[in-house]
Parts: structure tokens; C-alpha cells; sequence
């Protein structure tokens, strides 16, 4: 590793040299290959292990289930498609044959999420003279994940470039944006090119090959609105995941190990993802009780398990940056957009999901509700004062 | 009538080389140097010229905002250097031990026969008095105030911190006299908090004239401001004093012998240490005495604990608040994929490092930063480890952007560095908290005291 080292301190360009983003590429390189040596020596002394890129990293390691199984199902929905499997089969038959289509759709898709964000991050970096934000780590994998597997990636490249800049870096880069960075660029494209993000064109890749009569690419949340709650996969499938969607988020197993590291290092919010969940179910009960239309009578159990609604109560409601602060702020948070999500899905006609739109309300609302939980502390002590 | 106070939040950081119950022998004391720095906000006008020759009790400056509080030597000895840096600003006073042991001389009784400016001007006079601080803003308490309460914190719960019963045995009479003295300077409560994780010391236990609080819990349950927290808080407009039961028997000895004895009990701590002991020393020796060979190459030496103690030379001098004298390893290596490797060795406040498998190992933490400074982006972090019913990333957020009405209304009056340290230790964004705190407070002061 010395060796490696001395190469990266001899190949340092100047900071103040001729392209600055030359030296903010190579500090980037560097800081990732190694946790430089700084020692502290104002305040504390010793310094807890964790950082930024730690952090950010159990993310990635949080997502990588929803990946890999996101991977295998776009190669199976692509089979299934062009009849090469049917329903019936083992769902491991023709293995690699899935995967490896799956890849060479999936992965493009995060290379250019990654290269188009981290570009733009780049840039920023050396043209406000910071270090690189890690950010965008965890940015560049959410953003693939809940794209429809079809989207054309210039669209991807765009949106994320959108997101990054509009999302973020106006706000002041990392820690400092408003709304969830992944969600702008899926609702940036959603509002821009509709017909690429919805509709049943877009879940299931057919690449080259032909659909087998009476395919149906929609999604289960698709099929309810149009064929009534019958055409919605078993509770026990949506779980599995082996459904069109987008590409992460189909598999409420996948999902499930990502939040299970997420809790255990502490880094997501379990406060959130409870309160989420709780939210949601009672919203689904209430319209279950209610029954008005076909879409309010998928159970509400049923509801928590369909579309983006794990994938975004497990890493997008959590992302730190943008939900609440405080604690009690966390469930009041978590509660709103749960309800919010089930709301729209069911009471909206044009839109069969509705958990990225409720996040970015939540996002949005996040302040206030935190500022009423401290104001609520502020009260507190003010009293403290009279009857003392 | 006692309290039982329960802290749950925290956290101990349990570091190699923690001191034996033993006492090394008694570090010969060849100079001693006083550091204006150790007191916030303190404007020091000087008294003592270099040359001067002067017993332990001497007047060496005083406080330009009041001029009754005066910072006297601890030994007997001469003035032999004033060290300025900028602006003339003093930064140490330095006397070389003369080995006399020569005192002034001031009132000798015991203080529950004195009356309170009786009490009062002793300690003053005679040097003890800047032992004793306050909140709001963690200075020397200004003995004009009416403090509405006194808080002794009998317990460190710091990482390596002495253990204040094991230097406080056998000192009862003294150690009554100190709070017989300070329960003449408020007519509220004089508050003795005792550790109530063990067994606390007898001369604990048997203090008279004081109310015993048992506080138990992980760090920084010893700090005197989360127990003023929970026991009685300070409001604004209220005023606190604070003091650590070792600065007790400082107190206690002006009485009993009539002279100002700064002797005091340091543990000498850390893995660089060879073998770390209770040390007997002076008020601001030189620490080179204290070492003599114990340690081994390569440490940082830390005057206080490693959380928020000072960075000192090996030639360097205890600070004025600190018994406690830490040598760890000093860090600056560069780590490979640091942030991605398992980390055994690496303490954390999160799970992400395997080291939560195993909650009882030791760790020998070295100075590295592990990271670079960023943007707040985690939250509940800091809330895991404060143990008061204050938001302290609200707080904070208002210190930095310099806020006085939001910090009063967050709860600034009752807050010190100390008391963010762990904050700081386990911030994810590596963000100066203490730092940030202490120039809130020094602003608040200046602005509406």
C-alpha cells in the first residue's frame, strides 16, 4: 500500500494550478483509497471511527440485496415476456441466462447515474474549492433503482444531472438539500417525459424480442386500476417480488435485508420505517372499511407490500438530510407519509403510486414538524421559569 | 432528603491504562506555570514582575473585570518568565521552585464559625476562590452572585478519569471543612453528587451540611451540569456554582491550616504509559517530573482526559482544572480503504464497525481524526449521547450562527464544552463542537452580562 501512496503523492497536482478540478479529482481518489492521517487537536482528542464515506457505504451495502435481486427479476420479467419461462416454472430455471440480461440492462443505468452525478459533483467541488461530498454515493444507487428498466439512459443522465444541480448543489451540496436528491431526479422525469416513467411500456424490458399474446407490462398497481383488484398479484408473490416495477423495488425480502443493516448499524431511522408502515396500514383500513372504489378494497396489509412503498419507507423516507430531526419529529414524519402515500395512490385516478409524491411532501413538511417539537421544548423551559 | 438520578444516555469509552489504586511517589516539584487560557473570557492584569520572589499564596495577577479575584502561586519559589503571545496577551507564568515551602498566611477556622464575607474574602485572598466556577457560561463563579445552589460533582465518569473516592479517603475532616465553607456562600442547597454506580467513598457518604445526590449512569454522568440538569436546572437569570469534590479539599485545607496548599492528587494515565498511578503533585507542575521515564515514545500528552483535556509538550505543565495527566498514541497514518475495513480496533458510538460485538474490550485509540469535516447529515447521533432535555443540534446550529435569542430559548444557560465532548467524539461530520460552544458562551456573556 506504500507503494501506492508515494504513487498518488507523486501524480498530486497543484490546488492552485491551472485546472483546479485536476487536484479536486485526485483528493477524491485519494481520500477514497485512504482515511487520511489528520490528528485532531482542538477538542477532542481521540475521534469516534465513523465518517461521511462509512456512513454513506452501509447504504450501498444496505442496497446492494434490492440490486442483485432487481437485476435477476428485470432478466426473468424479460423471459417470462418473450414466454422462453412461464409462471409455472422454477423461478431459478435459466439462472445465469437471467442475470446476465439483467445486468447488461441494470448496470449502464447505474454507470451513467454514477458518472453523470459525480461529474457534476466534481465540477462543484473544484469550482467552490471543497473536497468531494459523499453524497452521491448513495444518490447514484437509489436513482437506478427506482427507474423503470426501459428508461432511455440520456434520460437518466439527465435527470440526475437535474437532481444534483437543482436538487442539491443550489441548496449547498450535501447535508444542505431540501427534498430527497433520487426523488427529484424519478419525479423530474415522471412530470418531463411521462410516457417513459408510467404506463405498461416501460417495467419489463422485452429488448429485441416479442411479447407473448396477452402480456401485460404494467405494474400490480397498473393492473388495479385498470382490471380491479383481482389482477394484483398474491400478498406472498409481491413479497417475493418477482413482479414488473421498477427496478429495485419489487421485493419486499431484498428490501428487508437492506433495512436490517440500515437498523443495526444505527444508521437508518427505525423510528421512520415503523411509522411509515403504521401510517400506511391505518390509511389502508380506513379506505378498506370505506370500500368506495376498486382500488380502496386491495387489503391494507396488502398495500404496504405493493409498488415503491417498502423501498421508500426503508431508504428514502430515512435519508437523514431530509426527514426530521428530532425524535418525536421522526414518527409524526414517518406517519405522514405513509398516510399521505396510501392516500394519493388509492383517492388519485391518474396515478396508480404514490409514495415518491408523498416523501417529497414529507421532505417538505419535515421542518415544520420539527419546529413544532422544539417549540414544544422551548415552551417547556420557558415554564420551568414562572414556577420556579 | 437525596436524589437518585439515573442518566441513560452516553456512553463509556473504555480506553487502555486506566491508573492502579496506588501512588507512585511524589513527584518532585522543580517549577510550576499558571496559563491565563485556562479561563475563559479571564482578562489577566498582572501583579508579579519576573524576578519576584514569592510564597505560595502570593498574588501572581488578577481579573481585570473584578479585581478581587486573584490567581496566586502555588509554590513557593521565583518568577522567572511571562511568556506574551499576540497583542501582548499572557499566556504563562512561570516560578521555579525554590524548595522552601514558604506560605502566606491567611485565616485559619473553621469556616461554620465565620461569617459568610468572612468566608468569602479568605478565598479570595488567598487563591482558591477561581477552583469554584459557574453556570451560565463556565467561568470563575463571580462572588458577587447569589448562587441559588452549589454542585459538587464527586464522580469523573471521563474516559481514564481519576477515581475521586480512592483520593479523597481518609480526608473527612478536611473535606467537611471545604463544604462547611462553601454552604456558608448560598442560601440554597450545597449539593454533593456522589457516584451511584458502586459504592461510594465514606467521606462521601458521611458529608454533613449537604444534600447527596447518587447519580449513575455512562458518561457524562460525572459532568456537574447534566446532574444540575436533572437535579435542580438553571433558568435564566439563575446562577450556579460548580466545583469537583477534589477542589474540595483544597478549600478544606485553607481552613484547617490557614495556607494555601495547591497539592494535589493526578492520575497519571493511558496506553503510552508503562505503568499508570496516582501521582502526588502540584497545581500546574511541569509534567517532565510527573513522567520521569514512565512513558513510551510516540504518545500525545494530554493535560485533562482525552475527551477534553489540552494538548501539552512533554516539557508542558498541568492546566489549572486538571488532575488528570493522559499520554496516548499519537495517530497521522494514512488508512487504506479505512473507512470501508472491518475496524475491531476502532471504537464507535454506531454499529457500523464490528467493534459493538464486543462492549467490554479496551481500546487503544490513537489521535487520528478518522475522517473529514462535513456537513451535518446524521441526526439522532448527537441525542444518543446528551443526557438532557435540550436539542443540542438546534442549539448548536443557533451558536454557530451566532443566535442569542434562539440559544437562551434552546437552553444555552445551562450548557458547558464538557458537556458536548462525547457529541464531538462520536460526530459523523467531525464538527468542533466544544469549540463552537465555547465561543456561543463567551458571546452570550459579553453581550448580556
Amino acid at each position: 500500500m506504500e507503494a501506492l501512496e508515494k504513487f498518488m503523492q507523486k501524480i498530486k497536482p497543484k490546488a492552485d494550478g491551472k485546472f483546479p478540478i485536476a487536484h479536486t479529482v485526485w483528493d477524491g481518489m485519494y481520500t477514497f483509497l485512504f482515511v487520511p492521517g489528520h490528528t485532531s487537536h482542538n477538542g477532542t482528542h481521540i475521534k469516534d471511527g465513523i465518517d461521511l464515506k462509512r456512513t454513506m457505504i452501509m447504504v450501498v451495502l444496505a442496497l446492494v440485496p434490492a440490486l442483485l435481486f432487481g437485476i435477476y427479476n428485470v432478466g426473468h420479467q424479460h423471459f417470462l415476456a418473450l414466454g422462453e419461462v412461464a409462471l409455472g416454472d422454477n423461478v431459478c430455471s435459466m439462472f445465469w441466462d437471467k442475470f446476465i440480461y439483467g445486468a447488461i440492462q441494470v448496470l449502464p443505468i447505474v454507470i451513467v447515474s454514477y458518472a453523470a452525478g459525480l461529474g457534476v459533483e466534481f465540477i462543484f467541488a473544484a469550482v467552490k474549492k471543497h473536497a468531494i461530498h459523499e453524497g452521491f454515493l448513495v444518490s447514484g444507487m437509489l436513482i437506478p433503482l427506482i427507474m423503470p428498466v426501459d428508461v432511455p439512459l440520456w434520460m437518466v443522465a439527465v435527470a440526475t444531472i437535474f437532481a444534483v444541480v437543482i436538487g442539491k448543489e443550489v441548496f449547498g451540496g450535501t447535508g444542505m438539500n431540501v427534498v430527497n436528491v433520487a426523488l427529484v431526479a424519478r419525479a423530474f422525469l415522471f412530470f418531463a417525459y411521462p410516457t417513459k416513467m408510467s404506463g405498461d411500456q416501460v417495467w419489463v424490458s422485452l429488448g429485441d424480442g416479442k411479447a407473448v399474446d396477452g402480456f401485460s407490462g404494467a405494474t400490480p398497481l397498473g393492473n388495479a386500476v385498470q382490471g380491479g383488484v383481482e389482477a394484483i398479484p398474491s400478498m406472498m408473490e409481491s413479497i417475493i417480488g418477482f413482479i414488473p416495477g421498477s427496478i429495485g423495488e419489487t421485493s419486499v425480502i431484498a428490501i428487508g435485508l437492506g433495512a436490517l443493516i440500515l437498523v443495526i448499524t444505527g444508521i437508518g431511522s427505525l423510528r421512520i420505517m415503523l411509522s411509515m408502515c403504521v401510517g400506511g396500514l391505518l390509511t389502508g383500513l380506513a379506505f378498506n372499511a370505506l370500500g368506495t372504489s376498486v382500488y380502496s378494497q386491495v387489503p391494507a396489509l396488502h398495500h404496504l407490500m405493493l409498488g415503491g412503498f417498502a423501498f421508500g419507507a426503508v431508504f428514502m423516507a430515512t435519508d437523514p438530510v431530509t426527514a426530521s430531526q428530532t425524535n418525536i419529529g421522526k414518527i409524526v414524519y414517518g406517519l405522514f407519509i405513509g398516510m399521505m402515500a396510501i392516500l394519493i395512490r388509492v383517492a388519485n385516478p391518474a396515478y396508480p403510486e404514490g409514495v415518491m409524491l408523498a416523501i417529497l411532501l414529507g421532505n417538505v413538511f419535515a421542518p415544520l414538524i420539527d419546529n413544532m417539537v422544539v417549540s414544544a421544548n422551548i415552551k417547556k423551559r420557558l415554564k420551568r421559569i414562572k414556577t420556579a | 432528603m437525596s436524589k437518585e438520578i439515573k442518566i441513560r444516555k452516553g456512553a463509556n469509552i473504555k480506553l487502555k491504562g486506566a491508573a492502579e489504586k496506588l501512588y507512585t511517589n511524589p513527584a518532585n516539584v522543580s517549577e510550576i506555570v499558571l496559563k491565563p487560557g485556562d479561563f475563559p473570557t479571564l482578562i489577566p492584569k498582572l501583579i508579579a514582575k519576573v524576578g519576584d520572589k514569592v510564597k505560595a499564596g502570593t498574588p501572581l495577577f488578577f481579573d481585570k473585570e473584578n479585581d478581587k479575584i486573584k490567581f496566586t502561586s502555588p509554590i513557593s519559589g521565583e518568577v522567572t518568565e511571562i511568556n506574551r503571545a499576540e497583542k501582548r496577551r499572557i499566556v504563562e507564568i512561570k516560578v521555579k521552585a525554590d524548595g522552601q515551602n514558604s506560605f502566606e498566611s491567611f485565616k485559619q477556622a473553621d469556616p461554620s464559625s465565620l461569617s459568610k464575607e468572612e468566608v468569602l474574602e479568605n478565598l479570595l485572598k488567598s487563591g482558591v476562590w477561581p477552583l469554584i466556577r459557574q453556570r451560565p457560561y463556565d467561568v470563575i463563579a463571580n462572588p458577587n452572585d447569589k448562587p441559588k445552589a452549589i454542585h459538587i460533582t464527586a464522580l469523573d465518569t471521563a474516559p481514564l478519569a481519576p477515581d475521586y473516592g480512592f483520593i479523597v479517603h481518609g480526608q473527612a475532616e478536611i473535606f467537611q471543612l471545604g463544604l462547611n465553607a462553601l454552604a456558608k456562600l448560598t442560601e440554597g442547597k450545597v449539593h454533593l453528587n456522589v457516584n451511584g454506580n458502586d459504592n461510594p467513598d465514606e467521606v462521601f457518604t458521611n458529608a454533613k451540611n449537604v444534600q447527596i445526590n447518587r447519580v449513575s449512569g455512562p458518561h457524562p454522568a460525572g459532568n456537574v451540569g447534566i446532574q444540575a440538569h436533572h437535579i435542580d436546572p438553571v433558568n435564566k437569570g439563575e446562577v450556579i456554582w460548580t466545583l469537583r469534590a477534589l477542589d474540595v479539599l483544597t478549600i478544606g485545607r485553607l481552613f484547617k491550616e490557614g495556607k494555601y496548599d495547591a497539592s494535589r492528587t493526578v492520575a497519571f494515565v493511558g496506553s503510552k504509559v508503562k505503568s499508570p498511578k496516582y501521582v502526588r503533585t502540584v497545581l500546574g507542575a511541569n509534567i517532565s517530573d510527573i513522567i520521569n521515564g514512565n512513558v513510551e515514545e510516540g504518545g500525545r500528552y494530554i493535560s485533562g482526559n482525552p475527551l477534553t483535556g489540552t494538548q501539552i509538550s512533554e516539557n508542558g505543565h498541568l492546566g489549572y482544572y486538571d488532575y488528570q495527566l493522559s499520554v496516548i498514541p499519537e495517530g497521522g497514518n494514512n488508512q487504506f480503504f479505512g473507512w470501508i475495513a472491518p475496524g475491531f480496533d476502532k471504537f464507535s458510538l454506531s454499529r457500523t464497525f464490528f467493534s459493538w460485538l464486543t462492549p467490554n474490550k479496551e481500546y487503544d485509540l490513537n489521535t487520528n481524526m478518522n475522517g473529514e469535516e462535513r456537513a451535518f447529515v446524521m441526526t439522532g447521533e448527537y441525542e444518543k449521547v446528551f443526557p438532557m432535555d435540550i436539542y443540542p443540534v438546534y442549539l448548536l446550529k443557533a451558536m454557530i450562527t451566532e443566535d442569542i435569542d434562539n440559544m437562551e430559548k434552546l437552553g444555552v444557560y445551562e450548557v458547558a464544552p464538557e458537556d458536548f465532548a462525547l457529541c464531538e467524539y462520536g460526530c459523523t461530520s467531525k464538527i468542533e463542537t466544544q469549540k463552537v460552544v465555547r465561543e456561543a458562551l463567551n458571546l452570550v456573556k459579553k453581550e448580556c452580562s
